[in-house]
């Protein structure tokens, strides 16, 4: 049913590119489920992985074929028997056609499975709506006991796999499909990567950008740029965590602003922007405006860049978004004509 | 572990019967009639078949059950309660507000491994369970009308692909669903050779005949399912023929039994129906 599978297999990558956070995550499982039976690799015809790399785990790479019920039921099944299955299917087929089965198997139990979900947002491009996943952060977020998580670029990818281990339930992770930028390269002083904990890149300003995910994060720390130009400073704080929501350094990004901006590539309802106009509204109400895909199904052809761009999920769109609260003209409605037909 | 000592089936499921109709007269009602069909299947798994100990509900060593037909719940607590994973008192409690026993099973109920009631999931399930050990056994049981469910078929391409011959799928062939003959909805026949086709090795009886039920459901001598499969060979369907309603006459094998709300009254006299009934065919 997923019809256009990757176009691209992923171990044909050129010398000298970097490795994509997927990549990342396909060499990484054998080496954890050799130190670690508990482990399971369940496929779904992704063509992500190579069986011959799971020689060594023999038993625990299972390829279930293009069945996401039967996935999400088995993973439930088996981690039921206090074994810990990493499920790979793409993000829109996890989060949308097997919803009922991560909800209800999954969840309800409280069980340590790890659904490692790629292409999400708009990364499969051109293959179109059918593979964008951009609903995908809101409903993982609203099912009970998930650990959502969307790491910045591979290394970040890497440590959320590893981190995951940890977690006593049910982690969803959300990877893209093409390499991107390394997001701490080049810049100590960092805190390092933790599940959970939001992660600072500039420090508290006249306004706050929050974002998740690759683009989104490089969108926002463009814009603080962009914005540090105009003379007005920008917090930025990659919240690669969606839920549980880091309430703490949500407020501590908002506090003595004039509003929040939140970039993420996801529809604007219910997502990361969602998630933090909720916590603020409820504990420390500001402005905040909401940089997302539209509410509407990409109607043309495009890779990932150039629908980001298309739909508005920029460096210049968080900047604009973020001068107009700053300078008190944002008018807590929005811009964009699609959302008022929502 | 073992299966439990010899207990006299008969009388065991005249009591869960008793219990189902005890439940069906709650404040809530009940699935009477998917329930009364699954009486023999689940008695002879829970005291003859399965490897199960009351007093350690979660021992490693245990057989697994999935109730992919959920709404049985009724029939399997009665089940639970008479092999002694809970007080068989608690069943007045069913869909009381705040007691454990929901309308579909929760983990919450000693015996009770998966939560079940949005069907299709059931076989799946047992799919992961039986993938953790291949030396336990694992049984799912379906509905009939379950079978519509498309997850159903993943699931059962997916236990025969990888060979899960420790799974045993029972279908409770009671041929209705809530709006009447399964074959008048979405047919399933020809079931067996449906299953068939899906790599599994099927066995078809008659879901109220203890010996049958016995025999189909047997562990062989290699630990797994019966003579028909092997280690890690086929798994087993048993296609279990039953009757809606089973037991009282005014609501066998018809459509408005589905779901009943027993008042008082009607509750005693199915009662005294299922006494008379049971007087009938003792030995």
């Amino acid at each position: 049913m997923t019809g256009d599978r990757p176009e691209e297999r992923p171990d044909e990558r050129p010398a000298g590119r970097p490795p994509s956070a997927r990549e990342v995550y396909r060499d990484l499982l054998p080496e954890l489920m050799l130190a670690d039976e508990r482990l399971y690799c369940l496929d779904s015809d992704t063509g992500l992985f190579d069986r011959d790399a799971f020689a060594a785990v023999p038993g625990r790479y299972l390829n279930l074929g293009i069945a996401e019920h039967n996935l999400m039921g088995t993973a439930a099944g088996l981690a039921a028997s206090g074994r810990m299955p990493f499920v790979t299917t793409m993000a829109t087929f996890a989060a949308t056609r097997a919803l009922e089965f991560i909800k209800i198997d999954i969840a309800y139990n409280a069980l340590p499975v790890r659904i490692v979900a790629t292409h999400g947002g708009l990364a499969a491009g051109h293959l179109g709506p059918t593979h964008h996943a951009l609903e995908d952060l809101g409903i993982m977020r609203m099912l009970p006991g998930f650990t959502v998580v969307v790491p910045g670029d591979a290394r970040q990818a890497e440590e959320a796999v590893r981190q995951s281990l940890a977690l006593p339930g049910p982690v969803y992770i959300r990877l893209g499909r093409a390499a991107t930028p390394d997001l701490d390269g080049g810049r100590p002083g960092t805190a390092p990567f933790e599940i959970g904990r939001a992660q600072w890149l500039r420090p508290p300003g006249d306004v706050a950008i929050i974002a998740c995910g690759p683009h989104p994060v490089l969108a926002a720390l463009r814009a603080a740029d962009l914005l540090d130009a105009r003379g007005v400073r920008a917090a930025v704080l990659n919240l690669h965590t969606p839920h549980p929501l880091d309430v703490d350094a949500v407020l501590a990004a908002a506090a003595g602003t004039r509003g929040v901006v939140t970039v993420e590539e996801h529809w604007r309802p219910g997502g990361l922007g969602g998630a933090v106009a909720e916590t603020l509204a409820e504990h420390a109400p500001v402005r905040v405006a909401r940089v997302g895909m539209p509410a509407v199904f990409a109607e043309r052809a495009g890779d990932q860049e150039h629908l980001l761009d298309r739909y508005g999920i920029t460096a210049d769109a968080a900047a604009a978004a973020a001068l107009k609260l700053f300078s008190g003209t944002h008018g807590g409605g929005t811009d964009d004509p699609c959302l008022s037909r929502v | 572990m073992g299966a439990p000592a010899p207990v006299d089936l008969a009388a065991t499921a005249h009591r869960v019967r008793e219990h189902i109709v005890g439940m069906c007269g709650g404040p809530e009602g009940g699935h009477l009639g998917g329930s009364m069909s699954l009486v023999e299947i689940l008695t002879v798994l829970y005291f003859e078949v399965m490897r199960n100990d009351p007093r350690r509900p979660a021992a490693p060593d245990r057989d697994i059950l999935v109730l992919g037909k959920g709404h049985g719940a009724i029939c399997l607590y009665g089940v639970l309660a008479e092999r002694g994973f809970f007080p068989v008192a608690e069943l007045a409690e069913y869909a009381r507000p705040g007691s454990r026993l929901m309308g579909h099973p929760v983990r919450a109920v000693p015996g009770v491994e998966m939560p079940t009631g949005s069907l299709g999931h059931g076989l799946a399930l047992a799919n992961g369970f039986a993938l953790a050990d291949r030396g336990r056994r694992c049984f799912a049981v379906l509905g009939d009308g379950e079978l519509q469910e498309g997850s159903v078929w993943e699931a059962a391409m997916a236990s025969a692909a990888l060979g899960l011959g420790n799974l045993t799928a029972v279908v409770d062939r009671n041929r209705l669903q809530i709006t009447g003959p399964t074959e008048d909805a979405i047919g399933l026949e020809p079931l067996a050779d449906r299953w068939r086709s899906f790599g599994w090795s099927v066995r078809e009886v008659d879901g109220h005949d203890f010996a049958a039920l016995r025999e189909a459901l047997a562990r062989d001598a290699s630990g797994t399912n019966g003579s028909a499969a092997r280690r890690d060979g086929a798994p087993v369907v048993v296609i279990a023929h039953t009757v809606k309603g089973r037991g009282l006459p005014s609501v066998e094998a018809k459509t408005r039994g589905h779901y009943a709300r027993l008042s008082g009254r009607q509750a005693d006299r199915s009662l005294a129906v299922l006494r008379a009934r049971r007087r009938r065919e003792a030995p």
